[in-house]
């Protein structure tokens, strides 16, 4: 029992695991990009800013928005795409290769 | 005119039908003239859900295919009055209507109702294209489960891409209790992802499961969701009703508190 507890306490909660599978998933179901694809994008965005500060990678979120132009009314094809991407910090101060 | 809203969600099993039953039981509790049509050729439910199911003489597609007058199928229910309901067929395929077959339909009864309500059936064929073809607005309905929201996101997609003038979203079984300890996504959560304005959540209430058990519908009765889908009823209306957190009490104290909270 208490080592279940434990476990429990240790794993991050399910509703916020959820949410985080959902929005990368949809990210893919939006875009069209296979999630293994976007998996590599993500890992890819992280290695390079982690290169300058501490992030926690497992937090990180990557969204497609869609911003509709002034004509868009009629045409969903003139909309464009913005790629954004929200990555926790868990140390802001630059690492050393600032010389 | 009336208004036409389709009560659609991409996954089955979300609670569509119940939806669409106790929404229109609350339109009509509320004095609106209220239709709800059975879209779901071949699987058909909300007559079961309403209790309805034995004074079924004929149904949607003999009205579209001329075999019975359209005042022949509705199915007025005795217990509210101006509620109606049309009946599916449950002998044919979602391919015995067309769009432009639906669209027809819903004008025919135009007129004699303020509200007609369409009951779409799971998946985004044929059945979902009959059921959107006459709709001014769209109810997406969802539960806080990673494949029902992905899915509501794929219906919501097609319904932008097909110029629906509103959607909204209702949020059905949410646990109060499980979201409280983080193991439930949160109405927000969901609202988050999905960004289409809310209409309303529905607690996971097992009145719910006696309420269809018995055919009777909940709306408007002192249940927590028999409240919540009355309150999306007055918002459809145009009413003001501020957006509460569903919060069904599990327990005697969790009953004690709401009956404090409502004092």
């Amino acid at each position: 029992m208490k080592d279940r507890r434990t476990a429990v306490l240790r794993k991050k909660r399910s509703g916020a695991i959820a949410a985080r599978r959902l929005k990368f998933l949809l990210t893919a179901d939006q875009t069209g990009i296979p999630p293994e694809v976007l998996a590599m994008l993500r890992d890819d965005i992280c290695r390079v800013i982690s290169r300058y500060m501490d992030v926690d990678a497992s937090g990180m979120e990557l969204r497609v928005r869609y911003s509709h132009g002034e004509l868009s009314g009629e045409d969903s094809a003139d909309r464009s795409a913005v790629l954004c991407t929200a990555i926790p910090v868990r140390n802001l101060r630059l690492k050393g290769i600032i010389t | 005119m009336s208004e036409v809203i389709v009560v659609t969600s991409g996954k089955g099993g979300v609670g569509k039908t119940t939806t669409s039953a106790n929404i229109g039981t609350g339109l009509a509790i509320l004095g609106k003239r209220t239709v709800m049509i059975d879209t779901d050729i071949g699987l058909r439910n909300l007559d079961v859900v309403m209790g309805l199911e034995n004074r079924i003489v004929y149904n949607l597609v003999d009205v579209v295919e001329g075999n019975c007058r359209m005042k022949q199928a509705l199915i007025r229910d005795k217990r509210y009055p101006n509620l109606y309901l049309l009946p599916s067929a449950q002998t044919r395929d979602k391919s015995a209507v067309n769009p432009e077959q639906m669209m027809k339909l819903v004008e025919d009864l135009q007129d004699d109702f303020d509200y007609i309500l369409l009951d779409c059936p799971a998946g985004i064929e044929q059945g979902f294209r009959n059921a959107v073809a006459g709709a001014d607005r769209a109810l997406v309905v969802t539960t806080p489960e990673v494949s029902a929201i992905r899915d509501a996101d794929r219906i919501i997609g097609l319904l932008d891409a097909g110029q629906m003038r509103s959607i909204h979203l209702i949020v059905n079984r949410v646990r109060h209790d499980m979201v409280r300890r983080g193991d439930m996504m949160s109405v927000d959560d969901v609202m988050d992802i999905l960004a289409v304005p809310l209409i309303g959540a529905i607690p996971d209430d097992e009145a719910i499961v006696i309420s269809t058990n018995q055919g009777e519908p909940l709306a408007g009765t002192d249940t927590a969701a028999g409240q919540a889908f009355l309150d999306i009823c007055r918002r459809l209306l145009g009413e003001d009703v501020p957006l509460t957190l569903p919060n069904v009490s599990y327990g005697l104290l969790g009953r004690l508190a709401g009956l404090l909270k409502r004092a």
